[in-house]
């Protein structure tokens, strides 16, 4: 990094250097947000935004043709692991643009309150095998406050003896709790696994049954 | 090239710098409207990149293009004429950087040199990178640097 300085005095030229690293212009503002002219422009494929929840924070993720993700967010790795998965499934070209997800947002927050049933989103659920969706689907026509086994939703969606290859597609759902597979049980009544955890699994079905969650 | 980082990471990463580079050498008047040129041009461009290894370089490089773009605009357009009692600061003078007396006497030096500072100390860019963003070599960025930090000595002795 030394380079070329040499004809001048080091002390002169370090200190002029210093002054121009330290007092770079700033405006109080600022940089300006991109986001709505992105979109006016076309050029925002994702957009994204968190939501502070009963069961955690989640990430929120939106394309043109609907919702397309929901994640819980890991307090420790933050959103970075989530972005970088979202920029492979769908497009880099992702913004955080909270306005975008305030639908989804708002339905969330009826959903934690007891307040909503159902869920009136549409949904962008691209990448995804065939028989994945007809599992996911099968999963959201169970309706609220109920549970199925995962023999029940593999022969909804075709499979009669694929109950636990249905596990592994609802283990793949790109927005957990709108689809709710959290509703998805061992035929024993024994939790089964979850894509946030059990614990989160379990405070959703107490949701659902009118307690707290947690 | 797949793989590229979600843009919204560029943006918090490189997003102020660019903002501040563009206040160095367009003015703050135009930086605002600069800069949204400068990431939508790079939005638009994105998915196609195929070098993913200096996305800083590769922003300060549009944006460096967007502010001569803006500065040639500027050129063709007509002086504001104040009118009598018209003192709205629609006629404000630019380049004008906010903060930084040592940034306000660049922003008199001569374009090049302006750029290649901006560059060097709010863009943190090595020469090489100087002259891949102002097209040129990097003995000619060297020299634009070190002519702007000269004439930057004389004028702050005056």
């Amino acid at each position: 990094m030394n380079d070329g300085r040499q004809r001048i005095p080091e002390d002169s030229e370090s200190r002029l250097e210093r002054a121009l690293r330290d007092g770079a212009p700033l405006m109080a503002a600022g940089p300006p947000q991109i986001a709505d002219a992105a979109v006016s422009a076309g050029l925002l494929d994702v957009a994204y935004a968190t939501l502070d929840s009963p069961v955690g924070t989640l990430m929120l993720a939106c394309t043109k043709a609907g919702l397309a993700c929901v994640a819980y967010l890991d307090p420790e790795r933050g959103a970075e692991d989530v972005l970088a998965r979202l920029a492979a499934r769908l497009s880099p070209r992702i913004l955080r643009a909270p306005r975008l997800l305030d639908e989804p947002r708002r339905e969330l927050d009826e959903y934690f309150a007891g307040r909503r049933r159902s869920f009136d989103l549409p949904l962008d659920l691209g990448g995804l095998t065939p028989f994945t969706c007809r599992v996911l689907r099968a999963a959201a026509a169970i309706p609220y406050g109920e549970v199925a086994t995962y023999a029940e939703v593999a022969r909804v969606a075709g499979s009669p003896r694929g109950a636990r290859a249905a596990g592994n597609a609802l283990g793949s759902n790109p927005v957990p709790i709108v689809v709710p597979c959290h509703r998805v049980l061992h035929a024993d009544g024994g939790l089964g696994g979850y894509t946030g955890g059990t614990s989160r699994k379990r405070a959703l079905l107490a949701i659902e049954q009118g307690g707290t969650p947690g | 090239m797949r793989n590229l980082p979600p843009f919204q990471l560029l943006i918090d990463e490189h997003g102020a710098a660019v903002h501040r580079f563009l206040i160095a050498t367009i003015g703050t008047g135009e930086a605002d409207d600069c800069y949204q040129e400068t990431f939508l041009a790079a939005l638009r461009a994105y998915p196609a990149l195929r070098d993913a290894s200096n996305l800083r370089g590769w922003l300060l490089t549009i944006a460096h293009r967007k502010a001569i773009d803006a500065a040639r605009a500027r050129a063709r357009r007509p002086m504001p004429v104040a009118e009598p009692g018209d003192l709205s600061d629609a006629a404000e003078p630019d380049p004008v950087p906010a903060g930084g007396e040592l940034w306000s006497l660049v922003a008199a030096l001569p374009c090049k040199q302006r750029a290649a500072l901006a560059l060097r100390f709010i863009g943190d860019c090595a020469y090489a990178e100087i002259a891949s963003a102002m097209q040129t070599s990097p003995e000619a960025a060297r020299r634009s640097v070190h002519e702007g930090l000269r004439r930057l000595r004389q004028e702050a002795r005056r």
